[in-house]
């Protein structure tokens, strides 16, 4: 019984290892200072897109540029910089682009802000379409001019429709 | 103004069009360099032909210069090489414009055997085998074109081949008024 556990924990630790051995990116390695560096690390180059192959970040890309940009990455968190002073020395160098969070600027607002207006606009046509519809019910009850209208209307029909049952009579007969 | 609501989806349809089919012609790869009007980054490396020579900033500034990124592994540079020939040997260009190359992650050898085969239009090839100037620079891949103006301020990045076209429509014009310039002691 006790080496079938052992058999069965030694079997699901393997497993693990192999399915990380799978995960682990195959480019390189780095030796980081402590856990919160390395999450530091895959942070940022998540967030930090790659210049050449542009829709990926620099964790995705397997381009050399974005190999160099990993290897400074990995050497400005070595040398202790802050985020936010990685994120400049790589805007200062490939621009704005880089970011897939892009920062709030003048030219970025329709970026930030468009979306929460369009909505709000949506909000607004919605309510006003729905108002504009529900306005004319309380006149929905008929005049008495139309209510007289309506029974002439009615009261033709019917002695047509009774002519013409006379007649569909006269037809059969 | 209920006849502008009637056509207000129709407007906004054509709108979405003209801006998806401008789309269609731009390029994605032709972003504005977060370089441009500042200050040449400064640096320290040896020649291509020379390992024992160390140029730097100082070597580039006073000049307009072209440097031009290459590198014997970009398929592009080759097709640019007799371009960039052309250009170095321009009379018009040649004594107000200085043709340098950055050789961008190479190897020295195939590089040297490159400018000795194809010829070499530089007045000298800084060697970053490293690529640490290409990443202060921006570099993302060659070949690629920096223009510096005489203050050493960089005035123009073009990412791709330069070529009769590309040159009248991209450099042209910029060379000329950089010259200008120059020639006003500006």
């Amino acid at each position: 019984m006790l080496n079938r556990v052992i058999f069965i924990i030694v079997l699901i630790v393997s497993a693990f290892m192999v399915t990380n051995t799978v995960n682990a990116s195959p480019v390189e390695t780095f030796e980081f200072r402590d856990e919160v560096t390395k999450i530091r690390f895959q942070a940022l180059s998540k967030e930090l897109r790659c210049p050449k192959c542009q829709n990926q970040n620099l964790a995705d890309s397997n381009s050399p540029i974005a190999e160099d940009l990993r290897r400074e990455l990995y050497e400005l968190l070595q040398q202790g910089k802050a985020d936010s002073e990685i994120v400049n020395y790589m805007v200062a160098r490939y621009g704005e682009f880089v970011l897939y969070r892009p920062r709030v600027s003048s030219i970025t607002y329709i970026l930030w802000f468009g979306p929460a207006l369009l909505i709000l606009i949506g909000i607004i046509v919605v309510i006003v379409i729905v108002r504009k519809k529900s306005a004319p019910k309380d006149n929905l009850a008929l005049s008495t001019q139309q209510q007289e209208k309506l029974q002439q209307l009615l009261h033709t029909n019917q002695v047509e429709a009774s002519q013409n049952l006379n007649t569909d009579k006269k037809d059969k007969e | 103004m209920n006849k502008i609501i009637r056509f207000l989806p129709l407007i906004l349809v054509i709108a979405l069009g003209v801006v998806l089919y401008r789309g269609l012609s731009l390029n994605p790869q032709d972003m504005p360099s977060a370089l441009v009007g500042k200050s040449m980054p400064d640096f320290s490396l040896v020649t291509l032909n020379d390992a024992n020579k160390t140029v730097t900033k100082a070597d580039l500034v006073g000049d307009i210069v072209l440097l031009n990124v290459w590198a014997t592994w970009c398929p592009t540079c080759k097709y640019e090489h007799p371009y960039l020939l052309e250009l170095a040997n321009n009379p018009q260009l040649k004594p107000h414009v200085k043709l340098y190359g950055l050789n961008y992650k190479d190897e020295r050898l195939p590089a040297q055997q490159w400018l000795m085969h194809y010829e070499d239009p530089y007045q000298f090839s800084i060697f970053d085998e490293q690529g640490t100037l290409g990443l202060d620079l921006g570099v993302f891949g060659a070949p690629e074109t920096f223009v510096i103006d005489h203050h050493g301020i960089i005035r123009k990045r073009f990412a791709g081949a330069i070529d009769t076209r590309v040159w009248r429509k991209e450099f042209a014009p910029l060379i000329k008024q950089l010259v200008s310039e120059k020639q006003q002691g500006k």
